[in-house]
């Protein structure tokens, strides 16, 4: 709950304070920045669809009794928790021309941070479904579900709850860290706010919005976990 | 696709090899300067007075919901502004351990909370001195749930160090980016920086791994 009022509070004292800006003498970078805010929310969207899916796939490989599968998903999660986001985002862009696949700097911004993202999510996703009471695939085994049946009417509605708090701080950990999509010549958030403080000198206030708007997004995603913490937890008549 | 081994060993390695240190010097100092920053943090988040673990609290959260990027970046153009000129590398090292040292605060707390409080008032009623209670009650029991999770912060500061190329500090990647402009060839420069990266935080798990069964084994001795 305090949560709650802490976003909605934050976020209205920032829109408030955003409309005097535009009044003000901010006007002169504020449109700028406000401008790479929208890129920064198109690239959290579309790499936390990208974050979802990979986390799933994944997380579910990791445990499958398929060698090569297995293999495959364990490769992929040890390569991009290895590896530093800024270097695979240089080599989706810079170096993959080379092998003839040539990534607009949107799509190589939310492939880096979507599959990055995703080898982390995996271990959440793999760690909650190892967490389904052995009795329940035991059961189902008797009742004769196929495998598949299994995963997802069984096994997943029951881990998506034990899921929800991780996936709700790496979702948030995947907004600050689409502050580097800068690198690949996108003009997020971050990489306006350098340049505005550049042409204007205003390293306080500019600095100050930007902190403020990530802030916000973050706020915004606990909201949104928390309120799908509860709507799960209701239906299985736990918590509270 | 072509890629020179050549160019690979006479240039881009030996480059990347001077830059590595700069950034395992850049890892190392912020991880120190973290683990007491950390400490201090959590005293006052855990301090008495209500106004000073309240602001402390609150400036925890800011600092964990921002981006360590904007972070650094704050630093680099604020700090000149109100007159402290430090070297790019300091101003980064500061700003990477001062995300961290928020991270810090936190494991260090879930470790003292671990000790279940029983013990602390076994202690009292044992007649233990304050020092004593930490140096042979408390802390041998908080620091196995505290030393893998630290190791994980050290592996997680050397992969945030790249981000230091944004304000050239001559480590690893920027070595690397410094490479593919001057020769126009960005293939090997960044998959050497790649493997390099990989490697060390391959190498480094596994020493986490044994620094954290050497602690379970001789604090059950």
């Amino acid at each position: 709950m305090a949560g709650r009022i802490v976003a909605v509070v934050a976020l209205t004292g920032f829109l408030v304070g955003l409309s005097f800006a535009t009044f003000s003498e901010m006007r002169i970078f504020l449109p700028a920045m406000l401008r790479g805010a929208i890129v920064t929310l198109q690239v959290s969207v579309l790499s936390a669809l990208l974050f979802f899916v990979m986390s799933f796939v994944a997380g579910i490989a990791k445990d499958s009794r398929v060698v090569p599968i297995r293999w495959l998903a364990i490769v992929y999660i040890e390569v991009f928790r290895g590896t530093s986001l800024l270097v695979q985002l240089f080599w989706l862009y810079f170096v993959l021309p080379e092998f003839g696949v040539v990534l607009s700097p949107m799509t190589a911004g939310v492939l880096g941070v979507g599959l990055n993202f995703g080898a982390y999510g995996a271990e959440i996703v793999r760690g909650a479904m190892a967490a389904v009471p052995r009795g329940q695939f035991e059961a189902s085994v008797a009742l004769n579900l196929s495998e598949w049946k299994r995963l997802v009417r069984i096994v997943i509605p029951q881990a998506v709850i034990v899921m929800i708090p991780g996936m709700t701080n790496l979702t948030i950990e995947m907004i600050k860290a689409t502050a580097l999509v800068s690198a690949v010549t996108l003009v997020d958030i971050t990489y306006a706010s350098v340049q505005q403080n550049q042409l204007h000198y205003r390293t306080l206030e500019i600095f100050t919005i930007t902190v403020m708007l990530y802030y916000c997004f973050a706020q915004f995603v606990r909201f949104a976990g928390d309120a799908l913490e509860d709507r799960f937890s209701r239906h299985l008549g736990r918590g509270h | 696709m072509d890629w020179r081994w050549d160019f690979t060993f006479e240039v881009v390695v030996p480059r990347l090899w001077e830059a590595a240190g700069i950034t395992v010097y850049a890892t190392f100092a912020s991880f120190l300067l973290a683990l007491v920053g950390g400490l201090v943090l959590m005293l006052l988040k855990t301090s008495n007075n209500r106004v000073v673990s309240r602001v402390v609290t609150e400036f925890i959260e800011l600092i964990r919901a921002t981006p360590l990027l904007v972070q650094i970046f704050f630093l680099f153009f604020l700090l000149p502004e109100v007159g402290i000129t430090l070297p790019p590398l300091t101003t980064g090292i500061l700003a990477i351990a001062l995300y961290n040292s928020t991270l810090c605060a936190e494991v260090y707390r879930a470790g003292l909370q671990a000790v279940p409080r029983g013990q602390w008032e076994a202690a009292t009623a044992l007649n233990l001195s304050t020092y004593r209670t930490f140096r042979k009650i408390i802390i041998p029991q908080s620091l196995p749930p505290i030393i893998p999770a630290l190791g994980n912060y050290l592996i997680a500061i050397f992969k945030e160090t790249p981000l230091l190329s944004f304000v050239a500090v001559g480590e690893i990647m920027h070595a690397s980016k410094l490479i593919g402009s001057e020769y126009y060839r960005f293939t090997e420069a960044v998959t050497i920086a790649g493997i390099f990266f990989l490697v060390m935080s391959l190498v480094s798990a596994q020493l986490v791994r044994l620094v954290e069964n050497y602690v379970k084994r001789s604090i059950q001795r």
